[in-house]
């Protein structure tokens, strides 16, 4: 484990449209490290994780994203998943028809290839994450968020997220629409997988940062980050909210 | 097949043709003295004659019909078809028996293999007849016919006389008759009282020469009690001019008895499929079409089924695929005839590429016709602005106790969900072909697993560089 960045974002402008989300964002994310991405609605940060998957209806009008020193930018969405990139969706899709047992398999096998736990091996896993997320098996045999609640979907992310052992996991949040039982359980699960990997969390609560632990913080307003510190910034932000940082935020 | 056909055909894998190796082959063309020759030469008995020319005749009046495709239907030239095209020297019962050329063709489809494993009896048709059969021993021994329709109406003429054409007269419509003028090949069944075939048993269509006719005729009739799964596949070379393949079936399920008639129809897309098929199920029977159509030029097929004794169940699940030049008219008939009758039609349809897909439906239920229930849901998964999906249902209820439901939905694959497949790790093509086979999953669910695993298959490789 090296303190390096694993990914690095430099100077990055997003466009949807003719609009412009993102305004020169700067962050790198190290192995064995967790940030926390905070801020309002609408100020950016699930833009910030949908164009680090490679989400076509966003444009990258300037700035780089370097995996490993490789552009990022220029790699598919489903090559930035096998380089190890991770998405815990903030509105995961549902796939009628697509059972779950069957779609965790595959995607094992998408990801890791040769490499892919024999089939034993993945339901022992399977068995094992199932229990530590509290998660009836029977899910196996639904299909892929369809009629999930918003909780269960949650859950059923940091299952993958568990099963697929990403390199860089960007959680967007995670923690919305969950109670505070599913919020320990899950912030276990993230706390099992994170181990050694990258880790972006995206939250506007510091509610899940109590169980999963931030090196560093930053508050995203209006497309840039406006402030970087420890966990203590997250304290600031819950007792004084983000009006206070609105001035940095003015060009 | 070799890396050359396979360019040649591009996508479709069962578009290779052999060396035509006919025994005997018609100038293309229909007259009435084509429709005796048929005849004459399966020594056919004579009242088998006289209804052949009856609808020879019909046909020839009768206006191509004014829905579906009109169009379509109109641009087939009816003289440029061979009405009878036979290979080889006979049916073999054994697969070393079979031409080469035509066996090899059956290899490459997998028939002699699934035979060998999971099923309890094989026909394979080569052009107008039949050139394999096979049934177990064990359902031999129960009494179980599995036959051509040849040798059907040679072993067993007073019950083909009985039901052919009982279900489906040849004045049902211009390509009913057609059939039943020319018909050639096809199943012929009959399973006893009681007995419960659990194997399923497939007949396979192939076409291989250009300008073909084919024109399976088809009886299946499950007596009190018994059970039956019927396979059929059908798959055709890829020429750039047009074939026809124009079948008829009819089932008959006995009080108590079970049928389901599966059919995975993958022919090229210069094959015209125009057939009838019905069953009348008696009290307390089943029928069940599971109705696949990925390939074809034009479909125009709506399996129905009389529901004619009490507490008879229908059932036609389907799926339809139809992509560049491919346009799938298919449906569903029930006639609910008598009271506690039930009825279920799953109908799904995806159309790319500027296909069109159309779902065409009748319910009847008549007056006398207490408590019954009929559901009908119709899906259609549209993947781009080129291609078109339509309904038309008709249902004429004239009993106020029959419960009915209906629903019908038209969805579009969305940018979102192809993106949440592809931040998993699969490409944009394996994510399409992973929404679409779940859109086919109901359907697939009924098939045997060999089955299931082939379809799936076979809509990736539909789905190949379908996203730009």
């Amino acid at each position: 484990m090296s303190d390096a960045p694993v990914l690095e974002i430099r100077d990055l402008h997003v466009s949807i449209g003719d609009v412009e989300i993102l305004r020169g964002i700067d962050l790198s994310l190290a192995e064995g490290e967790i940030n926390a991405l905070m801020g309002r609605n609408g100020s950016g940060k699930s833009t910030l994780a949908l164009v680090i998957m490679g989400h076509p209806a966003y444009e990258v009008t300037k700035g780089e994203i370097l995996l490993d020193g490789e552009n990022l930018l220029e790699m598919a969405p489903w090559e930035r998943a096998r380089a190890g990139v991770f998405l815990s969706f903030q509105y995961p899709q549902a796939v009628p028809g697509l059972q779950v047992g069957n779609f965790l398999r595959k995607s094992v096998k998408a990801l890791k290839g040769d490499d892919a736990p024999s089939a034993r091996e993945f339901r022992k896993q399977l068995n094992e994450a199932c229990e530590a997320l509290n998660i009836d098996r029977k899910i196996l045999s639904r299909y892929v968020n369809d009629g999930f609640s918003g909780g269960e979907k949650k859950r059923f992310e940091i299952l993958q997220l568990m099963l697929l052992k990403p390199r860089i996991i960007i959680l967007d949040e995670t923690d919305s629409g969950l109670d505070i039982d599913a919020m320990r359980t899950v912030a276990a699960g993230i706390n099992s997988s994170v181990n050694g990997s990258a880790c972006l969390i995206i939250t506007h609560y510091q509610r899940i940062l109590e169980y999963v632990r931030p090196d560093h913080v930053h508050v995203l307003i209006d497309g840039r980050i406006v402030a970087s510190g420890g966990y203590e910034l997250a304290e600031q932000l819950e007792a004084k909210g983000y009006e206070w940082l609105d001035q940095e935020a003015s060009p | 097949m070799s890396e050359v056909a396979r360019e040649a055909v591009g996508d479709y894998k069962a578009g290779w043709h052999d060396p035509e190796q006919s025994t005997i082959r018609f100038d293309a063309g229909l007259s009435e003295q084509v429709v005796r020759d048929i005849s004459e030469l399966k020594g056919e008995p004579e009242w088998m004659t006289d209804i052949r020319i009856k609808a020879y005749h019909h046909f020839m009046e009768r206006p191509m019909p004014t829905w579906g495709s009109t169009e379509l239907l109109n641009t087939i030239d009816f003289d440029k078809i061979c009405y009878f095209l036979r290979s080889g020297e006979g049916t073999e019962k054994n697969w070393d028996d079979v031409p080469e050329d035509i066996k090899n063709t059956f290899d490459k489809l997998g028939i002699p293999a699934a035979e060998q494993k999971w099923l309890g009896g094989v026909t394979a048709q080569y052009e107008s007849e039949a050139v394999y059969h096979s049934i177990r021993e064990d359902l031999e021994a129960q009494g179980v016919v599995f036959l051509d329709m040849d040798a059907g109406l040679r072993e067993h003429e007073e019950i083909v006389k009985k039901y052919f054409c009982s279900i489906i007269p040849y004045q049902d419509n211009k390509f009913s008759a057609l059939n039943t003028a020319v018909w050639s090949g096809g199943s012929f069944i009959y399973v006893p009282k009681g007995v419960k075939v659990e194997m399923p048993v497939q007949a396979y269509f192939r076409i291989n020469a250009e300008n073909m006719g084919q024109f399976e005729r088809t009886l299946i009739i499950a007596d009190e009690g018994s059970s039956i799964h019927y396979v059929e596949g059908c798959t055709a070379p890829t020429y750039s001019s047009d074939s026809l393949h124009s079948a008829v079936v009819e089932l008959i399920a006995m009080p108590g008895a079970y049928i389901r008639y599966t059919t995975i129809q993958n022919w090229s897309n210069n094959v015209y499929n125009l057939v009838t098929k019905r069953g009348v199920a008696n009290e307390n029977a089943t029928i069940e079409w599971i109705d696949a159509n990925i390939g074809s030029k034009l479909t125009m097929k709506y399996p129905s089924v009389i529901l004619k004794g009490e507490g008879a169940h229908g059932e036609v699940i389907s799926v339809a695929y139809a992509g560049e030049g491919m346009h799938q008219d298919a449906g569903a008939k029930m006639h609910h005839l008598a009271s506690n009758t039930t009825s279920k039609i799953l109908s799904k349809s995806i159309t790319k590429d500027g296909g069109r897909g159309s779902y065409r439906g009748m319910v009847t239920v008549s007056k006398k016709a207490e408590n019954c229930k009929v559901n009908v849901v119709c899906d259609a998964l549209i993947l781009d602005e080129k291609s078109r999906s339509d309904t038309y249902p008709t249902m004429e209820i004239k009993n106020p106790s029959c419960r009915c439901e209906h629903e019908a939905s038209v969805s579009k694959v969305s940018d979102d969900q192809v993106f949440y497949l592809m931040s998993r790790g699969h490409s944009e093509d394996e994510a399409l072909a992973l929404i679409v086979n779940g859109f086919f999953e109901p359907f697939v669910r009924t098939l045997p697993m060999e089955y299931a695993v082939e379809l799936n298959k076979l809509m990736a490789l539909e789905m190949e560089g379908s996203i730009g």
